[in-house]
């Protein structure tokens, strides 16, 4: 195979990924008042992790982010389900939330709710099932 | 104390998903999985005890009023379900390492295994149409991963039958609910049941009520239905067939079971007219197919449908005793089919074959195997004491009481039916010359001998104990013929 020099792709995607990752963030943050939450962010993340395998090759970014995507599937079931059972620690039915608003130091007075927990575990769930789909597809000779 | 209904959904998802974390260290994945479906099946036990002792266990999740939330709920029938689930999954569980090969087990097979167990209780327990259909796509899901674990080439034909099949009544079983929906306005069941009652059943919401025999039927297996189960349900390992064999229609038969009893009464001369032909159609198909073929498996494949038929008999007899028929004939074959899936495995593993023209003479060798398949085939067949014998006959009482002869008759004669195609193993390969060939491998018969005996044990219990278990079961039958009960727990105003 002919090696090209991908120099425009590469420095685009560099770009690219960091805008990608930042809207993905704030789609997963703007979930409780306006569209967005946690799945939309979790695609967004791994097409922007999708965009840097393509644009780098498997090995550079392995180096980069070195996570096992199937750990990472687990972990955010564990969150999810971890924010539903912890409702019973307090007496109150499954899958019950709360919130409270707490000031922070840049942002001032915001609303933090546990449900910002559960879509954390969709988050990563989602990102570990996409990016476990997309890598055994690709690295299948 | 409402947090009860949830155990048995979250005990095996979380042990589902940590089971991930260390899925190659197969000694701890073993121990554990077997630890942790022990701690679920002794919950189970305590909530069916205590919902025993006071009566369901609504739990509205999250805290929401019971029509706009999703509830889950626990009554006697639904915890009976979910305790022979468990019963079932506990035998399974300690049957796999014998079973499967390692590189099986390494991959993910006690996840999906708990993702199963998790769909299953789910679709049991949940009191709110959609939910329902979740779990049918969680346990799905599973079954899906289990059915081509392994990866050999019959897997992944019958594989794509029956994801196809079970895909495209996913997508009848959405339709329907959307359907539902835009005539009564919500999904939650006892709501549904409230606001049908209100209408009194008019045409359009017969209809839909068709399309839910149809999407379940698809499920269940019943008569012009049925075609997909036979041949992917041989296809993976013996473990994952008693698994599907036990759980997966029965949860079809069960949603019938809740729907016709619960929400779709009002027009019965046209519902439950049509369950009557067709489980005499389902009876009479599923135990010639069951004749029909000389491989063992095949033959207890073949054996789930005319089983699922005497269910929606008793569904459409519409009484009490029908019901209480119902409920036993369902828990006593999901513990009776996995027992002669995993007997079917194991004489396959030992002899190396499934077909019944190439073994002889197994009773030489195998003289405790020989004999738990001779009683587990008299309980298929309801032989007194037994268990089928008084599903069956608590089953054909009702019909007799709603006149119903010609069904009785059907039900009667396809059991000698079924009786002659589980003996027919029996007589061909357990009987006759000793055949010198086969060096038998004791050690791996007593691993396999002692799961199945522990089913058995539960099965001759059923028989055996009739007498204490039949009052609950009554009581359940009483129970779903009254649904204002379930509307009212539910609906407290």
């Amino acid at each position: 195979m002919v090696r090209t020099n991908d120099l425009i792709l590469k420095t685009m995607t560099v770009l690219i990924a960091f805008i990608l990752f930042g809207f993905a963030v704030n789609l997963f943050f703007a979930g409780h008042n306006e569209p967005g939450g946690g799945f939309i962010g979790g695609l967004m993340t791994a097409a922007a992790i999708v965009l840097m395998y393509m644009a780098y090759g498997e090995k550079v970014v392995n180096k980069v982010l070195p996570f096992n995507y199937r750990t990472l599937t687990a972990i955010g079931l564990i969150i999810a389900i971890a924010t539903g059972v912890g409702s019973l620690l307090f007496g109150q039915p499954f899958l019950s939330q709360t919130f409270d608003y707490f000031h922070v130091p840049v942002f001032g007075e915001v609303e933090l709710a546990t449900a910002l927990l559960f879509d954390l575990g969709v988050y990563l769930t989602v990102i570990g099932v996409t990016m476990t789909i997309v890598l055994t597809i690709s690295s299948d000779r | 104390m409402s947090n009860l209904a949830v155990l048995p959904i979250v005990i095996p998802l979380i042990a589902g998903v940590l089971a991930i974390l260390f899925h190659k260290k197969l000694k701890i994945v073993r121990v554990y999985s077997q630890v942790l479906t022990l701690i679920n099946t002794g919950v189970v036990t305590y909530i069916l005890f205590y919902v025993h002792q006071n009566g369901s266990v609504v739990l509205q999740a999250g805290d929401w009023m019971a029509p706009f939330g999703i509830v889950l709920v626990a009554d006697m029938l639904s915890m009976t379900l979910v305790l022979t689930t468990n019963i079932v999954a506990l035998a399974c569980i300690f049957y796999a390492p014998k079973s499967l090969s390692i590189k099986q087990e390494e991959f993910y097979f006690y996840t999906f295994y708990f993702l199963l167990i998790t769909g299953v209780s789910g679709a049991f327990i949940t009191g709110d149409l959609f939910n329902l259909f979740v779990f049918f796509e969680v346990l799905l899901m599973a079954s899906y991963g289990l059915i081509v674990l392994g990866g050999e080439k019959v897997q992944l034909r019958e594989s794509m039958k029956y994801v196809l099949i079970n895909l495209f009544s996913s997508m009848l079983f959405v339709t329907t609910i959307a359907f539902l929906y835009s005539v009564v306005g919500t999904v939650n069941m006892a709501q549904i049941a409230e606001r049908v009652g209100e209408a009194e059943q008019t045409g359009i919401l017969t209809t839909i009520g068709i399309l839910f025999f149809f999407v379940f039927g698809t499920k269940a297996a019943l008569f012009p239905l049925y075609y997909w189960l036979p041949k992917p349900y041989i296809a993976p390992n013996p473990v994952i067939s008693a698994l599907f064999g036990a759980l997966l229609t029965k949860v079809g038969i069960y949603s019938l079971l809740r729907v016709f009893s619960l929400i779709f009464v009002y027009e019965r001369d046209v519902t439950h007219e049509l369950f009557i032909w067709i489980a005499a159609l389902t009876l009479i198909f599923g135990s010639i197919g069951a004749l029909s073929t000389n491989n063992i498996k095949l033959v207890v494949a073949y054996n789930i449908i005319p089983a699922v038929g005497f269910m929606l008999l008793g569904i459409g007899v519409y009484n009490s005793t029908g019901f209480s028929g119902t409920v036993y004939y369902l828990v006593h074959d999901m513990i009776i089919k996995a027992a002669l899936f995993l007997l079917v495995g194991a004489i396959t593993y030992l002899v190396g074959t499934s077909d019944l023209r190439k073994m002889r003479g197994l009773i030489h060798h195998y003289p405790l195997l020989g004999w738990m398949f001779f009683i587990s085939a008299f309980v298929l067949a309801g032989i007194p004491p037994f268990s089928g014998f008084i599903g069956k006959l608590v089953l054909l009482q009702g019909a007799i009481e709603a006149d119903r002869i010609v069904i009785a008759i059907i039900g009667l004669g396809s059991s000698l039916l079924i009786l002659l195609s589980v003996l027919r193993i029996f007589i061909r390969g357990f009987w006759g010359e000793k055949d010198e060939s086969i060096i038998p491998d004791r050690k791996a018969a007593r691993g396999f001998i002692l799961p199945v005996a522990f089913l058995l044990f539960f099965s001759v219990l059923l028989g055996v104990g009739a007498e204490w278990f039949y009052p609950s079961i009554e009581s359940i039958g009483d129970y779903l013929m009254n649904p204002e009960n379930y509307i009212e727990s539910i609906l407290k105003e």
